[in-house]
């Protein structure tokens, strides 16, 4: 596909963000030629718009030929890959082996309690996502919370309360 | 441009020139960046090493360096200084001040920092002292923790690319393929399957392309050895692909990643870089002619990835579900072409193999299993983190004499060997050898290498359905024993936790098990039974209690499981 073509498929979105919906158009130009490159131009893509809306997937199987049913059987295949926008803040807590047999139980029931939001869902507020991961590879310091990028390590109860509030106030950036 | 490396020569001169540059130095401080040190805030520990040095007017004559783990996660941050080798733990911005006047500008080792063994009840501040480095034997992770990860310069001064380059200007494709047959080396990724006779059948199948692939999904729960050696040591996964490529004819390789990793993706992506720079990778490396590159790839998330056929249809941009094997990847692999693929560990390993000879590899270990094997210990042990040690090497001396044993003054129960696939090894069988043949007989794997040391607090029963419930979580829903057998599974042992087990639900259970095991497509399902016949084989007696008096013994179940606790994923499946 040329860049006229992938403009035209822009266009046929109302209510996108162009810039973010020109900037993956980019990157579909960059890796379209490549065999089987559409799971990294997901990546990419959520990188950039935070999301996978259906707008964008249509998008994105428009850009690389390929059809929606295809881009979406794959975006619902792997759980990385989110179709709703997700809080400010990601909050993951682990329930690997480690984290399961070192406390991580409570701590999902502590956020529970905090933010009264369920796994996979995001505050009103759309400050904290919350989601249980099944090991981030930091079983030497179970249990393990990981907040956007930053892990902590042996959380308890009482650290986690801090942690959030650290996050509320905005004492950590995004 | 950088330099062009094409000669052995010119990788003795750039090994040279680093070391002398070392010299200079009166220390070398080599600071802990692995990941666990990392989330206790090494970078603090660093920068105010460099700040306080300056103040103190010795900035220049000591060098910090940021290396890889060095495996003592538990007592992070870390450090070791050079020369004497002396071993700081549990770092602080103030006992770092305090480490820069005495020790690096006073001359003397500030004692009370250094390592503390609760057995011995004392500090051992030199590293060669302390039981936990003293009993390992490091190969796979001979640079992890001793390097500057992030510089080429400094892998090729612990001798990087020498063996590329041996290879590549001496020895014949086939040669190497000889030398890993010799060394005995098996797969470390969890099957164990010997890596040269897999390098030999990918080397003789015939196709116009053929493909390389790094297997660095790691999905397995409690399993951090390969992200250690990605983070630590990312040229020795690269060289190591490099000779694979050779070894088997391939033109391309690929790195497939899992996303949760994103530091290994930056490490590993600059390392190729790098090694692209000094013309390592890209046209006629090493003036051999051969072409060869490498390419990244990011997972998204899902554990059966992890298994090569998954894996495969992954890197092509498909759904991730596993598939009929054979073909084999030899056969039939990425996009159709002949395909070998190996584990992150097994790669690391090569570059020393390949330089050393196949016969060195196989001094160690055991007469079938050769080599050693990286472990990564969590849970209820004094030294969580990583060890490398011989293989055969007992459970009672990695888990006691290495890292500690058990903490608080609680008594060990068990450890859980190799993951959802593998199972429990009880303090009667802790001096069996770790080899694989031994931990199969005992219901175990070695499987990738994790040990999860679990205390009397621990439930066998809610461990079983714990892992149940990974499986039926992680299973793809492809084929009906896996899909429907793992659920089923699931119910019962919920039951059983739950307090509503009934007589003949154990029996149940190992039917189910033989079921699953014996036809399901992949390894996920053929593995799933194996932590709950494990539990059954060592705690039959624990599963009695919760079903018939209702009597949990760590006092886990009956009371808070929480079933909310992983809702469906969102991941369009029907199940
Ligand atoms: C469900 C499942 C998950 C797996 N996950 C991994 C993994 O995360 N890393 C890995 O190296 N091998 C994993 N394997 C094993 C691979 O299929 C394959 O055997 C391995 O990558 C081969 O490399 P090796 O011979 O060097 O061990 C998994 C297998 C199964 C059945
Ligand atoms: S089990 Fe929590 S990081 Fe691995």
């Amino acid at each position: 596909m040329d860049g006229k073509t992938v403009t035209a498929a822009k266009n046929g979105c109302e209510g996108c963000n162009q810039e973010a919906f020109d900037e993956i158009g980019n990157i579909i130009d960059l890796y379209k030629d490549k065999e089987g490159s559409l799971i990294q131009v997901l990546h990419r893509a959520q990188g950039i718009y935070g999301y996978l809306p259906l707008e964008l997937q249509s998008y994105i199987a428009d850009g690389l030929g390929l059809s929606l049913s295809e881009v979406s059987g794959v975006v619902t295949f792997y759980p990385f890959f989110k179709t709703k926008p997700q809080g400010k803040h990601t909050i993951s807590i682990c329930m690997g082996t480690a984290c399961y047999v070192r406390g991580g139980k409570k701590l999902v029931e502590t956020i529970r309690d905090l933010l009264g939001i369920e796994v996979g869902e995001t505050t009103e507020d759309g400050m904290f996502t919350f989601v249980v991961e099944r090991c981030i590879g930091a079983c030497g310091l179970a249990p393990a919370v990981m907040v956007d990028d930053t892990v902590y390590r042996q959380v308890d109860e009482e650290m986690l309360k801090a942690i959030i509030e650290k996050y509320r106030k905005g004492e950590v950036s995004a | 441009m950088a330099e062009q490396i094409k000669t052995f020569k010119q990788l003795e001169d750039i090994k040279k020139a680093y070391l002398a540059a070392q010299e200079k130095y009166d220390y070398i401080v080599y600071v802990c960046g692995g990941a666990g040190c990392v989330a206790a805030k090494c970078d603090v520990i660093r920068k105010t090493l460099i700040d306080e040095t300056q103040k103190a007017g010795i900035g220049d004559t000591v060098s910090v360096v940021q290396t890889g783990c060095m495996g003592t996660c538990a007592v992070g941050p870390v450090m070791l200084v050079t020369p004497g080798n002396i071993f700081y733990t549990e770092l602080t911005a103030d006992k770092v001040k305090k480490i820069v006047t005495g020790h690096l500008a006073g001359g003397k080792v500030v004692e009370e920092y250094t390592y503390y063994d609760a057995a011995l009840d004392k500090h051992v501040p030199k590293m060669d002292d302390i039981d936990f480095f003293k009993k390992q034997v490091k190969i796979a992770l001979r640079n992890c923790g001793a390097m500057a990860y992030n510089d080429i310069a400094a892998y090729i001064a612990r001798d990087g690319y020498q063996a590329a380059c041996k290879a590549l200007t001496e020895l014949s494709p086939q040669k190497v393929v000889d030398e890993v047959m010799a060394s005995g080396l098996r797969g470390r990724g969890g099957a164990g399957f010997p890596t040269g006779i897999k390098w030999q059948a990918a080397h003789d199948s015939k196709g116009d392309r053929k493909y390389m692939v790094c297997n660095a999904d790691e999905g397995d729960p409690g399993a951090f050895m390969d992200r250690a050696i990605l983070d630590g040591d990312p040229h020795s996964v690269v060289e190591g692909m490099l000779l694979g490529g050779y070894a088997i004819g391939a033109d391309t390789g690929y790195i497939y990643i899992r996303a949760e990793y994103p530091v290994a993706v930056e490490r590993i992506g600059d390392a190729i870089d790098q090694a692209r720079a000094h013309g390592l990778l890209g046209k006629d490396i090493f003036g051999s002619g051969f072409d060869y590159d490498l390419e990244i790839r990011i997972g998204a998330g899902v554990y059966v990835c992890g298994e090569e056929t998954a894996l495969m249809a992954s890197i092509e941009g498909n759904r991730g579900e596993p598939r009929q094997k054979p073909p084999l990847p030899f056969q039939k692999g990425l996009f159709g072409c002949p395909t070998n693929i190996n584990n992150v560990e097994t790669l690391a390993n090569i570059p020393a193999i390949v330089k050393n000879g196949g016969k060195w590899y196989a001094q160690y270990g055991t007469e079938k299993s050769k080599g050693t094997k990286v472990f990564a210990l969590a849970g209820d042990v004094v030294m969580t983190g990583i060890v490398e040690v011989p293989i055969g090497t007992p459970m009672r001396e990695i888990i006691f004499n290495i890292c500690g044993g058990v903490p608080d003054g609680k008594k060990f129960k068990a450890v859980q060997s190799g993951g959802p696939s593998g199972g429990v090894i009880t303090d009667l069988d802790l001096d069996v050898p770790t080899d694989y043949q031994s931990l199969q007989q005992l219901g175990a794997i070695v499987g990738s290498g994790i040990l999860i040391v679990m205390n009397e607090d621990t439930c066998m029963v809610d461990s079983a359905r714990y892992f149940m419930e990974f499986i039926r979580e992680e299973s793809c829903g492809k084929c009906n024993a896996c899909r429907l057998g793992t659920k089923r599974m699931l119910e019962i042992l919920e039951r059983i936790v739950d307090g509503e087990g009934e007589e003949g639900d154990v029996e149940l259970l190992e039917e189910l098990c033989e079921v699953v095991a014996e036809t399901s497509l992949c390894g996920l399902g053929q593995t799933a039974p194996n932590a709950v016949m494990s539990t059954i084989r060592y705690f039959r007696d624990e599963y009695d209690e919760h079903i018939r008096d209702g009597i949990c013994r760590a006092g886990v179940c009956f009371t808070q499981r929480d079933k909310k606790a992983y809702p469906q994923r969102l991941r369009g499946r029907v199940l």
